[in-house]
């Protein structure tokens, strides 16, 4: 187990080596660079900006250098922790993105617990009960939930609440809390309100998740040791708990890999729509405005997040079902 | 499929089943499923408007008038008492004292009758013959009478014109990049299950790094470097490249497996005895045998690719106006005060629910037609 883990662990490097540098061409590959926008923008507003400063702004950020000098730079300053600053809004990376990036995972995690909560009993429930009213009602709210854009779900509750309730539930606080320090109180308040956006994210996985665990439920529910339970006088859900749906889980576990990192990108766009305080709408704006260290630094945290979650999926797979390490050594 | 040597005709539904060919077997199967075969005709039809949209579009999609902006739906009605003569309810304006705005409302008293196939805006059916003829419109087409089918946006433009235009491209979009990811998919995960070796090793380590890139992020970030100057059909061809470029590895694996289960076969090495060339192997003995699986996933993944889209568009960085796509139109209804005001703007997602919702009913009923093993 330990030696399974670590090959992995040894695997982690090679791979943000190799994203580290997809990232960096793709954020370079725009014509033109920050400071083209950065003086048209200033030129529109009124303001000029002399040609002496503008050269001196270029050398300042190493944007005169060629390309790979630029990538040795970033990757010397990313290892150091150093995400440089901004362009845009003048201030430190790290600053910008750190709280973001732990809302940004809270909401992941929120919108995964909602999903496992839902979907299992869910799944539990409709392959007990096959062909009932309840398990084609859940099939067809599946089908839709797989169908619907996650921003559309988004706009309709938005404007449902706000047409009919006269609430606005965009955000993660309420008004007082947004800027204020992190204690007890804003905490309660962002549990008050990252249910919803978690609600939203987690929808089409849901869906998935449930549609699976029927299938493979009903699967094992075939199986003669079923039939054996049965005639030993077992009740029925204690039996369906304590064996099929176990063995029916462990698949699922597999899909945590590729799930997970999908609620991380996922995310973007729904905090874009409801205007949370995520590394989505912030990584949005960088790339419009080709902020490229801050773009850069945020794409790559969600590669990171991407191969965590991967890593987090084989691990748990691999303690679960002993099969797997022994194929893999 | 070989034409086989003549068959008397069969007798029973036995004997009809054992002579069939394997694509009738499947059609046989499919046509079982009543939600995939009504999804199927829902398809035809979208495709239908992709292929005439013009036709089906009541106005000019790029008309635009300030004065006639918010204009609600404007409900269809078939029949007028018991005879079949469409009609909708009449707009009326007014202009706000205070805000000097108009503000249209449905005059329900007085009917708009609309006419079949009448004259209307020109353009050039299929991009080449001119014309002028629509499938619906009023009696009037001199402004007097107004048929706003979906109502407006803000700029006052037709929203049923434009959604259907968005249609064609969204649903083009969808198929275009998945037709790019089967070919890419078949080629390369073709070599790697066929030839194995390094190709295969270095097939197989992309596909996984493909896989572990975050695929929103990129999208987005690849979608942000195209210039700014390109023509709506560079920006159309590039994000059907981008959308590809993650889609293909998922297919890829699948042709690779098969490629790998079916080199061992026995009929493959017939063919190779039999001095076939590989190239006569691989197209006319192998791909056939999982050709309806691969109709099937890629149908499963045009959806995801609409999703896709939408989601990029409606985000500014997929398809950009002037063109019109279902994300675009989406985002009219990006503020929430404008969609209280006018709720129609969501309709466009209402269309891609619906046609994810057919693709995938489609896309399950062929993967369990094309399943031999099913019952």
């Amino acid at each position: 187990m330990a030696r399974y883990v670590l090959k992995r662990l040894v695997l982690l490097p090679v791979l943000l080596f190799l994203f580290s540098v997809t990232v960096f061409a793709i954020v370079q590959a725009p014509p033109g660079d920050f400071l083209t926008t950065y003086v048209a923008t200033l030129a529109s507003s009124g303001s000029s900006i002399s040609a002496e400063q503008i050269e001196a702004l270029r050398r300042e950020y190493g944007l005169d250098r060629p390309i790979w000098v630029q990538y040795i730079r970033w990757m010397q300053n990313v290892l150091t922790g150093n995400l440089g600053l901004s362009l845009e809004y003048q201030r430190p990376n790290a600053e910008l993105i750190g709280e973001r990036l732990v809302l940004t995972v809270v909401l992941a995690l929120f919108a995964f617990a909602i999903t496992w909560i839902v979907a299992i009993p869910a799944g539990i429930y409709s392959a007990m009960h096959p062909r009932s009213a309840l398990d084609y009602l859940l099939t067809v709210l599946n089908y839709i939930g797989v169908a619907t854009p996650n921003f559309m779900l988004a706009l309709v509750l938005m404007w449902g609440a706000f047409a009919y309730f006269g609430l606005s539930i965009t955000g993660l606080f309420s008004p007082d809390y947004v800027e204020a320090p992190w204690s007890a109180a804003r905490g309660v308040d962002l549990l008050k309100h990252v249910w919803l956006p978690a609600v939203v994210l987690g929808v089409a996985g849901t869906a998935r998740l449930t549609r699976v665990m029927r299938a493979n439920l009903l699967d094992e529910l075939n199986k003669p040791y079923v039939t054996t339970a049965r005639a030993k006088g077992l009740p029925e859900w204690r039996l369906v708990l304590r064996y099929p749906a176990r063995l029916a889980l462990n698949p699922l576990v597999s899909t945590i890999g590729w799930y997970l990192p999908l609620l991380f990108s996922g995310s973007l766009i729904v905090a874009t729509v409801m205007n949370l305080p995520n590394i989505g709408p912030l990584l949005l704006r960088a790339l419009i405005n080709q902020d490229m260290y801050l773009a850069g630094s945020i794409l790559l945290i969600y590669c990171f997040l991407t191969i965590l979650g991967t890593l987090i999926s084989d691990i748990l797979l691999a303690w679960l079902d002993p099969r797997i390490r022994l194929d893999e050594g | 499929m070989t034409a086989g040597p003549p068959v008397v005709a069969p007798e029973t539904a036995e004997d009809r089943v054992s002579v069939a060919s394997n694509w009738r077997l499947v059609w046989w199967r499919f046509r079982k499923h009543r939600l995939a075969l009504l999804s199927a005709f829902v398809l035809l039809a979208l495709y239908g408007v992709v292929l005439f949209p013009d036709f089906v579009s009541t106005q000019d999609p790029e008309a635009t008038d300030a004065r006639l902006a918010f204009i609600p739906v404007q409900r269809l009605h078939l029949f007028d008492g018991a005879r079949l003569s469409p009609w909708v309810p009449a707009v009326a304006g007014k202009r706000n004292p205070t805000t000097l705005r108009m503000e249209w409302g449905v005059d329900g008293s007085r009917k708009t009758p609309v006419r079949f196939f009448v004259t209307g805006y020109s353009y050039r059916l299929l991009g080449i013959v001119p014309a002028h003829l629509h499938l619906l419109g009023t009696a009037a087409p001199d402004g007097r009478e107004r048929l706003y089918l979906l109502g407006t946006d803000r700029l006052g433009r037709d929203q049923w014109s434009r959604l259907v235009h968005g249609t064609r491209t969204s649903m083009t979009i969808g198929l275009a990049a998945v037709t790019f990811s089967v070919v890419l998919g078949v080629m390369l995960g073709g070599i790697s299950g066929y030839f194995g070796g390094v190709a295969d090793v270095v097939i197989q380590r992309l596909i996984e790094l493909l896989q572990s890139l975050p695929t929103i992020p990129i999208w987005l970030a690849l979608s942000a470097a195209l210039p700014r100057d390109w023509s709506p059909q560079q920006v159309f061809l590039a994000i059907t490249v981008i959308l590809s470029l993650v889609g293909w590895t998922t297919l890829g694996r699948e042709v690779r497996g098969r490629f790998l289960a079916l080199r061992e076969e026995d009929f493959v090495l017939a063919a190779e005895l039999a001095g076939a060339s590989r190239r006569r192997i691989i197209v006319r003995h192998m791909v056939p045998t999982f050709l309806s699986h691969i109709i099937a996933t890629s149908t499963l993944a045009i959806p995801a690719m609409i999703i896709s889209e939408t989601s990029l568009s409606f985000l500014g960085l997929g398809i950009r106006p002037p063109a019109i796509s279902w994300g675009v139109l989406l985002q009219e209804a990006q503020n929430i005060q404008t969609v209280a005001l006018a709720p129609w703007l969501l309709v466009p997602g209402l269309i891609v629910i619906l046609s994810v919702l057919a693709f995938n009913l489609v896309g399950d009923g062929l993967r369990d037609a094309a399943d031999p093993y099913s019952q």
